[in-house]
């Protein structure tokens, strides 16, 4: 690790259990402020507005008439405390906001001190607050700490979901001008040039030239990426960190082989080239429309008959149940084939059908488990049956690895520890947040490497991806300990010497 | 007379704020498809979902044993509680409310003792310590107030049961009479007059929310079925159904 450390690392426990509560433990940990640009570019004011309070409460009347689950969130919870320790950001810093229901809180206690009888009469009996700046930052810095991964709505009698209410708390915060920049600066990158890195066309299709040339090399076969490809069967929409960062793009040549073995005909867009949507994050249902048209522009133009999405958590999430609602109906797609699809539910279909050839032994130097992307475990499917997005990504690693290991039970399905950079957190200032709540998730990776002796971590999520080749050294584990599935499959398959 | 008053008076407000809540659940849009996953494909298996949710409580055995089996306690006992209550609004009385009369004072002590437990641990454990607000302590404190004012009735305080009936029936037929001058049934039915009053404004609204809450309502079919927001000025017209 090059960088200097300001925090401490906390230890791992012997057991994923409550740290105690610790007031203030993380009040210091919020992300950088948007600036003018950041916030204009989406249609949000620049800076804190004139009369903030009054359009703030406002905003949240508008929200609880615009969002069935808002409002029956702001008034079901009972505060029976089910949630309060199963939070990764809670559980790795002890601050007492961190609980979710506690977060919830914070928007909620204002929401019954303007929209409910009790709250009006008798704020202190029910713990209804004023809006004042205090508050407001207390919104900024805990509705940053959420994300959004959904595992306290697991285990909530009433199904309160804290990522809905984080969510309308950052788009009330957008509306009176004090946005995130990370997240509100990335989706204007996509609005401007289609993908979050900002990588234009050109730069694009140089870099899938190069990988291309770098397939050739290591398996002899011309393995094609091809770019704005018109009248090729499939668009593949992938996060645009596949294309050159580690382990990312090992993921993109995984995908490339499958298709190039199984024969089938597929293109990238330059203009929709990002499957992230972080319009999600903010709660933004225009920005989150607006990036996700591209999507159907893109393969509207490019005339293919199916859509499918790479390894990216909450894209396969917005694609999974959204596209359709955000876009209108993809009629226009094969009706033979789910749409969209995810590229873990081709690579399944070829692998059941017999064709892929894959020689699993390839990956005898490796002993891996896998993380449950939470916005694929808690938020989306895969296949025809309830749970698959669990089942079939096991049952692909499991075709071409012969060494693998679950984490508990606890930690995994639907009950998955979030990496801890999720939601719209994968930012650098927010590093000691990323590092203490990935710590839920590194005491289960510690606990199937001391028995089974792990050398890397499969995910299917860019976040995930990125978030663990970051926080993986802090716990004295490699940043290169973290793989693509899709790597794993293009590195087992067998190459005929028909086929080259 | 004044009880009597009272009561409809706490009825009405109950009756008429719950629908006036549960209609805006209904009217409120779900823009977006929300389910937590794994979630049910068809409609039977929401209401399945539903149905282990509000019977079994099946979240909160996964999230916490102890608050499970207090609230599991508590609510299953409110239920025949209430239910067996039906005794003084009936004439005859019913069939199948006369059967679990016998058990109503069992199903109280269960509220004790849910309740208690509730108690305790919103007291002793810090994280739940941390989250309460007074009337969290309050509303428990009511449930239990209620259930132990009905069960020194059961056992000690024994009030005029004919008058008690005789009221009762006239709050159904619209005969008022005076409530029986006991202390205890005076304490009892104002603070059943007090929960109906707050029902409707407070954290109570978990029971009609849980079943307007889309995160367990909705199904899994969004790359079936299209899913219309009816807000978005997306919407085709030939995508409305």
């Amino acid at each position: 690790m090059t960088e200097k450390i300001d925090f401490d690392v906390p230890e791992i426990p012997a057991r994923i259990e409550d740290p105690g509560v610790q007031p203030h433990a993380s009040s210091h940990l919020k992300p950088y402020r948007a600036q003018h640009q950041h916030q204009e570019a989406l249609g949000f004011p620049g800076e804190l507005v004139d009369g903030w309070q009054e359009k703030a409460i406002d905003k949240l009347g508008e929200l609880t008439g615009k969002y069935r689950s808002l409002q029956v969130f702001m008034d079901s919870c009972m505060k029976c405390g089910a949630c309060t320790d199963k939070c990764h950001y809670y559980l790795g810093t002890g601050d007492p906001n961190n609980m979710p229901v506690a977060r919830q809180d914070l928007l909620r206690n204002v929401y019954r001190r303007y929209y409910t009888l009790p709250g009006k009469l008798f704020p202190k009996l029910v713990g209804a607050v004023d809006l004042t700046e205090d508050v407001l930052d207390q919104w900024y810095t805990y509705f940053h700490q959420c994300s959004q991964c959904r595992r306290c709505s697991v285990f909530c009698p009433v199904g309160i979901d804290t990522s809905e209410v984080s969510m309308a708390a950052r788009e009330i915060l957008d509306t009176v001008g004090t946005g995130q920049k990370y997240v509100n600066e990335v989706i204007g990158k996509v609005h401007r040039l289609g993908n979050n890195l900002g990588l234009p066309e050109p730069a694009l299709a140089d870099t899938l030239e190069g990988l291309e040339e770098d397939i050739e090399e290591e398996i002899g076969v011309p393995v094609r990426l091809p770019l704005d490809q018109a009248g090729a069967d499939i668009l593949l929409v992938t996060p645009s960190a596949d294309f050159f960062a580690e382990p990312h793009v090992d993921g993109l040549i995984g995908y490339a082989k499958v298709f190039h073995q199984a024969g089938l005909s597929w293109t990238l867009s330059s203009h929709a080239s990002e499957a992230a949507n972080f319009g999600l994050f903010i709660g933004s249902y225009d920005n989150m429309q607006q990036v996700a048209k591209r999507i159907r522009q893109a393969a509207l133009d490019l005339g293919v008959k199916r859509i499918v999405f790479g390894e990216c958590g909450h894209a396969w999430r917005v694609a999974y149940n959204f596209l359709s609602t955000l876009t209108g109906p993809l009629e226009f797609l094969d009706t033979a084939f789910p749409s969209p699809q995810h590229v873990v539910e081709v690579t399944h279909n070829l692998l059941q059908s017999g064709r892929l050839q894959v020689d699993p032994s390839a990956n005898d130097d490796k002993r891996v488990t896998y993380h449950d992307s939470c916005n694929v475990a808690r938020g989306s499917g895969m296949g025809d049956i309830p749970g698959g997005q669990m089942l079939l990504p096991r049952q692909v690693i499991n075709a071409v690895c012969n060494n693998f290991f679950e984490m508990p039970a606890n930690t995994t399905g639907d009950a998955t520890f979030c990496c801890g950079g999720g939601g719209g957190l994968l930012t650098d200032e927010l590093i000691e947040l990323r590092v203490k709540g990935a710590l839920p998730r590194m005491q289960a990776l510690q606990t199937v490497d001391k028995a089974h002796d792990i050398t890397h971590m499969v995910a299917i999520c860019a976040i995930c991806k990125s978030q663990f080749a970051k926080v993986l050294p802090y716990y004295g584990f490699q940043m290169d300990q973290i793989l693509s599935l899709h790597q794993l499959v293009g590195d087992a398959l067998v190459w005929k010497v028909n086929e080259v | 007379m004044f009880a009597g008053w009272l009561l409809y008076l706490a009825f009405a407000i109950f009756i008429l704020g719950l629908l006036a809540r549960i209609l805006r659940y209904a009217r409120t849009p779900a823009p977006l498809k929300i389910p937590l996953m794994p979630a049910p494909r068809t409609t039977g298996g929401v209401v399945l979902r539903l149905l282990q949710e509000v019977l079994l409580f099946r979240s909160l055995f996964r999230a916490s044993r102890w608050t499970w089996v207090f609230g599991w306690l508590f609510h299953a006992g409110l239920l025949i509680v209430a239910l067996s209550h039906l005794q003084y609004f009936t004439d005859p009385i019913w069939g199948w409310v006369a059967m679990i009369v016998p058990f109503s004072h069992m199903a109280a002590y269960a509220m004790v003792v849910g309740l208690t437990g509730l108690l305790c641990r919103r007291i002793m454990v810090v994280r739940i310590r941390y989250i309460s607000a007074p009337s969290d302590y309050l509303m428990l404190v009511l449930f239990l107030v209620l259930a132990g004012s009905g069960l020194l009735m059961h056992h000690v305080f024994y009030p005029d049961i004919l008058g008690l009936r005789h009221f009762t029936l006239g709050l159904v037929s619209g005969n008022l009479s005076a409530l029986p001058a006991q202390w205890l049934l005076w304490v009892h039915i104002g603070l059943f007059a007090l929960l109906l009053l707050i029902f409707p404004f407070s954290k109570l609204l978990h029971a009609p929310g849980v079943f307007f809450n889309p995160v367990f309502t909705q199904r899994d079919n969004a790359r079936g079925k299209h899913h219309v927001n009816p807000w978005s000025e997306n919407t085709e017209p030939d995508d409305k159904r």
